[in-house]
């Protein structure tokens, strides 16, 4: 029965909008994972740090002008969209994959913040370079995850057979992989870098390039908030944006000053009042970029090639540079 | 005359070998039987095969001082690595407080050393004015504390949301509060139960009949998740008191049921005498039946305080950063990420946790003995 009340009950929560809310409140609540290398983790200060933090970052310092004005909430996979419904996070920013089954289930997703896949981690020595390779190989993978069902989706399409070993946690099918029981570890390829650092030898194994399925993380946010579905969307976009023209946390006080060219004159405020039709400031785009950076100052940050993540761009490139990160233009 | 009285002593004996000396001791408690033998030999073995492991892991291989991860890879280190304990020396910070901001990690620190003062006034029976102490213990600090920890901006100390605690400190207040608020309310509702009052009885009967019979898992997550779905979207109970007061009441339900266990056992005779002594209900409560009850009751109250302590790693997966649930955040962290660090973060939680229990353990001991001093001739 309380399963049947709680979405009667939770709708009428939210009475004003989202950014209204966050603006009284005076900070915003972001629910995040807690405990993903790169993506939100708390660092030896107990300062959170991660891609994903960083968007809840951007969000508050274009609403608030200050990247510290937003809590973070750690979340269980199981409480997530709980937790969202019941209003008790603004903006779940947690390795969430877009579906259509979750978008149609009283939430949006705004706009995807990084293209992921399911994976395989394998040992350099067995020379494999493609995933048809593994052709009756074992592979190890946690329970309970869609993991499961996209390998078997893939290699029955193509007539390949294997075997699957599932283990409860991620611990557990690491040290099964590493003994040797399988030859394959197979997850979410952002994981699987994280992964890989704590086998005893990284350097020994590879993360083949393929992906067998499309894992696109976005934020999420409660359905019907079409001015903070903006907001959301227009975040990410405007550090993409940033990214295109050259414009970056480094660099963002010289550009502010000398900009001639319209299109970052309009990114960064100088330009037209864009930032009002979202509820903001004109110069939200240039909160963003100087508190928080562009894409890819976060993307280096947490886990670029400086990190010990050292995760490739990959699809999460500018679209001009082999990836799938575009911005509709700011104007 | 002859006198037959001795008049010194014979000179002792040393008892025969096989009674007296260690060898005695060892025949007497270690080979006492032939099964007893092979067990003792059995678990010497055990003992000779794990102890060289446990030494190397923890001790003799493990890496004391580094600035990452990379500093316990046997590669790095040339030798094999064991316990990564400059993790945890990196960590500690966030393993003790959390989220916490650093510049005001003072009082925190102050708020433990009050609790230390209140629990040394307590529990050292022969501390001055314990009257006093209990005052402080139950009316005093829990306000200090509080003040100290969320802050009062009118007192200049600048607020700190609840979400920011976290690691041990989060552990200490959620086992705190729940022994403070179970022991006196586990009392009072065993002796509810006993009641001649039949709306009391019945409402404690039900109270602890309920709280018993959920898992305290499926409280911590109507609390912390189905709970905000059922209030108004305008009213917000913080994340942190909603699994306290769960905690709270679960834990008195047990509380009760321990204690009267212990109520039980004082015979009605007792009752009866204090009453023809011209003692109230009241005294006769204080004074003659409670004292006995709770010290049968003695056991079951330290184990279900234990018991206590160890299920405040529950609310880490209702996402309140507990101590088990920074130590997981950290263990993810790619710049300490070695094989040895899962290992090392596990034996440095069962190190805390086993430090806590043991000692409540050794106290209530130690208590017991007291108590039972007059059973002892």
């Amino acid at each position: 029965m309380l399963f049947c009340m709680a979405p009667a009950l939770a709708q009428n929560g939210p009475a004003q909008g989202t950014l209204a809310q966050v603006k009284a409140r005076g900070h915003l609540v972001c629910g995040v994972s807690g405990g993903v290398a790169g993506f939100s983790i708390p660092d030896s200060q107990g300062q959170w740090r991660g891609l994903d933090v960083d968007f809840c970052r951007a969000l508050a310092a274009a609403i608030f002008d200050d990247p510290a004005k937003v809590r973070f909430i750690p979340q269980s996979s199981a409480a997530r969209f709980t937790a969202l419904q019941s209003g008790e996070i603004d903006v779940l920013s947690r390795n969430t994959t877009w579906t259509l089954s979750r978008d149609t289930a009283a939430m949006n997703f705004p706009v995807i913040t990084f293209y992921d896949g399911q994976g395989f981690l394998v040992r350099k020595s067995l020379n494999i370079a493609s995933v048809k390779q593994l052709d009756r190989a074992t592979i190890c993978l946690q329970q309970g995850t869609t993991t499961e069902l996209n390998l078997a989706d893939w290699f029955r399409t193509r007539g390949l057979t294997y075997k699957v070993v599932t283990f409860a946690n991620s611990e557990q099918t690491l040290g099964a992989y590493e003994s040797g029981r399988c030859d394959a570890y197979s997850t979410d390829k952002s994981s699987l870098y994280g992964e890989r650092l704590k086998t005893a030898h990284p350097d020994e194994h590879v993360i083949l390039d393929e992906a067998i399925s499309k894992e696109p993380f976005a934020p999420g946010i409660r359905q019907g908030d079409d001015p903070w579905r903006d907001l959301v969307a227009w975040t990410h976009y405007a550090m993409i944006d940033a990214e295109e023209a050259g414009i970056s946390q480094a660099n963002v006080e010289e550009m502010r000053r000398s900009a001639l060219s319209p299109d970052v004159k309009r990114i960064l405020g100088l330009e037209g009042k864009y930032g009002e039709g979202l509820g903001l400031t004109t110069d939200w785009a240039y909160r963003i970029i100087r508190h928080v950076g562009n894409y890819g100052d976060s993307f280096e940050r947490n886990v670029g090639a400086q990190t010990p993540l050292k995760i490739p761009r990959g699809l999460n490139a500018l679209w001009n540079q082999g990836g799938l990160q575009y911005g509709p233009p700011i104007r | 005359m002859q006198r037959f009285i001795r008049v010194d002593l014979v000179a002792s004996r040393a008892p025969p070998a096989a009674v007296g000396g260690p060898l005695g001791w060892m025949r007497r408690n270690l080979f006492s039987s032939l099964a007893n033998g092979l067990t003792t030999l059995l678990i010497l073995g055990l003992l000779a095969w794990a102890l060289p492991i446990a030494l190397r892991f923890l001790v003799l291989d493990a890496v004391w001082t580094g600035a990452s991860g990379d500093a316990c890879r046997p590669e790095v280190a040339g030798r094999p690595v064991g316990a990564c304990w400059a993790f945890i020396a990196d960590k500690i910070n966030y393993l003790a407080y959390g989220s916490y901001p650093a510049a005001e990690r003072w009082r925190p620190n102050l708020a433990v050393a009050l609790l230390a003062l209140a629990a040394g006034w307590m529990l050292w029976l022969g501390a001055p004015r314990r009257d006093l102490g209990a005052l402080f213990a139950f009316v005093a600090f829990p306000v200090c504390a509080y003040l100290l920890l969320a802050g009062a901006p009118s007192l200049g100390l600048p607020s700190v949301a609840t979400g920011l605690w976290g690691g041990f400190l989060v552990t200490m207040v959620v086992a705190v509060v729940g022994i403070v608020v179970s022991l006196p309310l586990g009392i009072l509702l065993a002796l509810g139960r006993r009641s001649t009052l039949p709306v009391v009885r019945v409402l404690s009967t039900a109270f602890i009949e309920f709280w018993r019979g959920v898992p305290l898992i499926t409280v911590l997550f109507m609390a912390n998740v189905m709970l905000p779905l059922f209030l108004p979207g305008d009213i917000t109970v913080d994340r942190l008191l909603r699994p306290l007061v769960g905690i709270a009441l679960f834990a008195s339900a047990y509380m009760a049921e321990v204690v009267r266990g212990g109520l039980q056992t004082v015979p009605k005779g007792q009752q009866e005498a204090a009453a023809a002594l011209g003692l109230s209900q009241a005294q006769s409560l204080r004074l003659v039946v409670l004292p006995q009850a709770l010290k049968v009751a003695l056991p079951g109250i330290v184990n279900t305080i234990i018991g206590l302590f160890k299920d405040t790693t529950l609310v880490s997966i209702v996402g309140i950063s507990d101590f088990i649930r920074v130590l997981e955040a950290s263990r993810a962290d790619p710049r300490w990420s070695a094989a040895t660090i899962p290992a090392t973060a596990y034996a440095f939680a069962a190190l805390v946790y086993f430090t806590v229990c043991f000692g409540m353990a050794r106290y209530a001991g130690f208590i017991e003995r007291r108590l039972a001093a007059g059973e002892r001739r």
